[in-house]
């Protein structure tokens, strides 16, 4: 077939190409293989050293703060799972925590207990994605298959929980839709077992290797102010010296019960930013051996609400809608036309594996949300790119984008 | 006669509401009721014009008047301790006010608070940026300017971020519509092949209930191929599908089931 | 001296294969379909999967370039936005020929659930696709049965017009 004809001119905004010093311009994506998505960078080079870099996103951007504009609140929930699509729960987990918050509605204990494991299966997840493509840039090819063989257990349980690999949609407004399959517990426990000597395998791959050390000490350092002005958040920021971790500080969920320690470092290199996602792995795992005695202590006091009862805003369990009029005329209706809050805003953050993810909403008593802006940790962190590469050599700017732990759907949105 | 649709606002409205229907409200509590928030608003108050604050859902929210709000940003940072802007953006009240709500999100890690900055501005007005007190306005300046078309005065690059730049309208304005305009609709086809191609290539299928069973264009079927364009009445032969393998290819071998060996023993 | 004898009619016959062009080329073709590393959004983290250890897409000769001209299929996997959309259709027509496109996923093949200004109702508004994989985001399964289908697809097909006149202008 004969190509065809099209009217694409080549497009350099920005750049003036009459001049007169010795700078080049290097075109980064935006499809590159080590970009984690569609990023683009504008690099102005002397020699091999940025002095500028301009980042250039919005090649994922689809919409999704004006579709959550025209969507009831349960219908919007699918859509969080495509923001951050390494860890979907999280996402589903932080628009429904903000929705709670507004209707003031307290979910069940068990409900709450089966949110946190699959919230920290998800970081767990998240965490391996980001060792395994981070190792694939910068060349260890024998973690990224390590790193996706632990990944694909962990996706097993989630598959048997919800059904779906990749966007879960688990989590419902007041609380989860289902318990937790009867293999669960044991899959869970099984892989748990066996996650400290995988961890290990990883680092003694990568500790010790030569290369992974040249690229990743000492380069990409942000300082605590670069990072606080930048309004980084999550391990990006306690790689640069400040242990703020909302899951400690805030405490959502029952994470004021719970034992864990926040990792910190304060060099802020990309080895600094390795360290603790490593050292957050061991910590969820952590987490997660909690979680599931706390889980056998709801079963042992008979708690089995999995849904917040709340007949204004949530649909009553299925046997009574099956049985009761009245719950089905509810149910009928918060399906049809939508549960409409009370008026006024909200602003909730959440501890994501990439950092702090907010929801914004504003109600104005409508089943729609009249705003809804979505805090993205990942938007901010490619944004100190623009001060964080210049400096640097071409090589770095993979390892640098690599431990950044960015994902085009929340850059995007 | 046709249902009356309000032009500023073309968003998704409720399909049925009760005449007498009164929306409740998040409780709104004094500031007086937290000590800390008591005192930071005490500091803002001594310098600024403080119009409303409360405190919602343990966030305390404070409206300013527009032109304080590199002052107010600034003194938050440097003596309240704010030292992060976690967001900002706008909300469009145009249809209501003919104004814009912009709100900046301000987190404090030592006090473990988190304060909303919130003030009006007119359709048209520019806000003062405060890319110099926090690097990370500058993305959340261009992505509102992008949105909203709202302008920061003393911005360094005040560009479209995440449309195009050569796109035209603001996504999130309660006036543009979800599924897009003419403009939106066609852009990329004039873009890559130019305005006399939007002929050959058709409109946009916005219809996700759409169901054509004799479509032969968007949609590829093994077997049943036919060139683009073509009128299908259904009743088409079947395109039979030969496999070179069948008669074997070199090097590549079909699964025959029968002359293979199934182990049952595991430890063979 | 001695001599290595080599008794044809009991060692597995002549040396020799008889075949046409049509059947080399294809065979050729369709077992090493490089693929173009096209991850645009959720969909690539499944194609990832794909080419990583569970699935293991090198079985079929799959292997994942990140060059739009060493490879020959390239597999859509994502949103494709209305600002992306000039950069597919460069890319693609960088690609050699003969190249095919899978379109993976909803958002690929319809726009799927991004019904909005910013998406591109379709990736076939830009560039011809070959074959649809649905599902949101589909399963690694799906993609490896996709590109079975695909072989099986260009070895129904002569080689000389592997290509035929696409749909798309």
């Amino acid at each position: 077939m004969a190509q065809v004809k099209n009217r694409l001119t080549p497009f350099f905004d920005n750049i003036t190409f009459d001049r007169d010093d010795n700078e080049l311009v290097l075109n980064f994506g935006p499809q590159h293989p080590s970009a984690h998505g569609q990023l683009r960078l504008m690099l102005h080079l002397q020699q091999e050293q940025i002095v500028k870099a301009h980042p250039d996103i919005g090649y994922l951007h689809r919409g999704m703060e004006k579709m959550a504009e025209n969507m009831i609140y349960n219908e919007f929930m699918p859509t969080t799972d495509r923001m951050d699509y390494i860890a979907s729960s999280s996402n589903n987990y932080g628009f429904a925590l903000a929705v709670e918050k507004l209707i003031d509605v307290d979910v069940p204990r068990r409900a709450k207990v089966i949110r946190m494991m699959l919230l920290e299966i998800n970081r767990l997840m998240s965490h391996l994605f980001w060792l395994a493509t981070t190792a694939l840039d910068i060349g260890a090819m024998t973690v990224f298959l390590f790193a996706f063989r632990e990944r694909e257990y962990l996706m097993d349980i989630i598959e048997g929980y919800c059904g779906a690999r990749l966007t879960h949609a688990a989590i419902r407004i007041g609380g989860v839709p289902l318990d937790i399959q009867d293999t669960f517990l044991s899959q869970l426990k099984t892989f748990l077992d066996k996650l400290p000597a995988n961890i290990k395998d990883y680092e003694d791959l990568l500790d010790t290797n030569r290369i992974w050390l040249m690229r990743m000490e000492e380069v990409g350092t942000i300082s605590k102010e670069m990072a606080l002005s930048w309004g980084c958040s999550g391990p990006m920021l306690r790689a640069s010296g400040v242990a703020w971790d909302i899951r400690k500080e805030e405490p959502y969920e029952l994470y004021d019960e719970i034992e864990f320690n926040v990792p910190y470092s304060d060099k802020g290199d990309n080895f600094a930013r390795y360290r603790i996602y490593m050292e957050e792995m061991r910590e969820t795992a952590k987490i997660l051996y909690q979680t599931m005695d706390m889980y056998e202590k709801c079963v042992e006091n008979g708690e089995t609400a999995l849904m917040a009862h709340s007949p204004k805003y949530i649909s009553a369990p299925k046997i009574d809608i099956m049985t009761q009029n009245y719950s089905l005329m509810q149910h009928f209706v918060l399906v049809t036309q939508g549960m409409r809050p009370p008026v006024g805003e909200v602003y909730i953050p959440t501890e994501s594996p990439k950092g702090e993810l907010g929801f914004y909403i504003n109600s104005q008593g409508g089943p729609y949300p009249y705003r809804l802006k979505l805090r993205a940790p990942s938007f901010w962190h490619t944004g100190i790119l623009t001060d964080l590469l210049p400096g640097h050599y071409i090589p770095d700017v993979v390892s640098i984008i690599g431990t950044t732990n960015i994902v085009f759907g929340e850059v995007d949105r | 006669m046709r249902a009356y649709t309000p032009k500023d606002d073309v968003q998704a409205k409720a399909y049925y509401t009760d005449r007498y229907y009164v929306a409740p409200q998040v409780p709104k509590q004094e500031v007086e009721t937290d000590e800390v928030f008591t005192a930071d608003l005490a500091a803002i108050k001594g310098k600024f014009d403080v119009k409303e604050a409360y405190i919602q859902v343990k966030q305390m929210v404070v409206y300013i008047n527009a032109n304080d709000i590199y002052g107010v940003l600034e003194l938050m940072r440097d003596e309240l301790e704010y030292t992060q802007l976690s967001e900002m953006s706008a909300i469009d009240w145009l249809a209501k006010d003919n104004t814009f709500e912009i709100f900046y999100q301000m987190l404090s890690m030592n006090k473990r608070k988190r304060i909303r900055i919130k003030f009006f501005i007119k359709k048209g007005e520019a806000v003062d940026s405060v890319e110099k007190l926090f690097r990370s306005a500058d993305w959340s300046e261009r992505e509102m300017f992008d949105m909203f078309g709202i302008e920061a005065n003393n911005h360094p690059f005040m560009k479209r971020i995440l449309m195009p730049y050569d796109w035209q309208g603001n996504p999130l304005l309660k006036t543009y519509p979800l599924q897009g305009d003419e403009f939106a609709a066609w852009y990329e086809v004039d873009k890559i092949y130019g305005k006399e191609a939007r002929d050959v290539i058709g409109p946009e299928n916005r219809d996700p209930a759409k169901v054509d069973r004799y479509d032969s264009e968007r949609f590829a079927r093994l077997g049943h191929e036919v060139p683009k364009g073509t009128k299908i009445t259904g009743n088409e032969p079947r395109v039979e599908q030969t496999y070179q393998e069948e008669g074997g290819v070199f090097l590549v071998k079909k699964f025959d089931k029968k002359s293979s060996v199934i182990v049952d023993d595991p430890q063979r | 001296m001695a001599q290595h004898k080599v008794n044809y009619t009991q060692d597995g016959g002549l040396p020799v294969a008889l075949t046409t062009i049509d059947k080399v080329a294809n065979w050729g073709r369709s077992n090493s379909l490089w693929a173009m590393t096209y991850g645009l959004a959720c969909c690539g983290i499944e194609m990832m999967a794909a080419g990583a250890s569970r699935y293991d897409f090198d079985r079929f000769g799959t292997i994942f370039r990140a060059s739009p001209r060493q490879s020959d299929v390239m597999i859509v996997a994502g949103t494709l936005t209305k600002k992306h959309a000039e950069f597919i259709k460069r890319l693609y027509d960088q690609m050699t020929e003969p190249r095919w496109v899978i379109s993976m996923g909803s958002c690929a093949n319809t726009g799927g659930m991004f019904n909005t200004y910013a998406t591109v109702q379709g990736v076939d508004r830009v560039i011809p696709v070959d074959l649809y994989l649905p599902g949101c985001a589909p399963r690694p399964e799906t993609l490896q049965y996709g590109v079975m289908l695909l072989q099986k697809k260009i070895r129904a097909n002569k080689a000389s017009n592997a290509q035929k006149p696409k749909r798309l202008m």
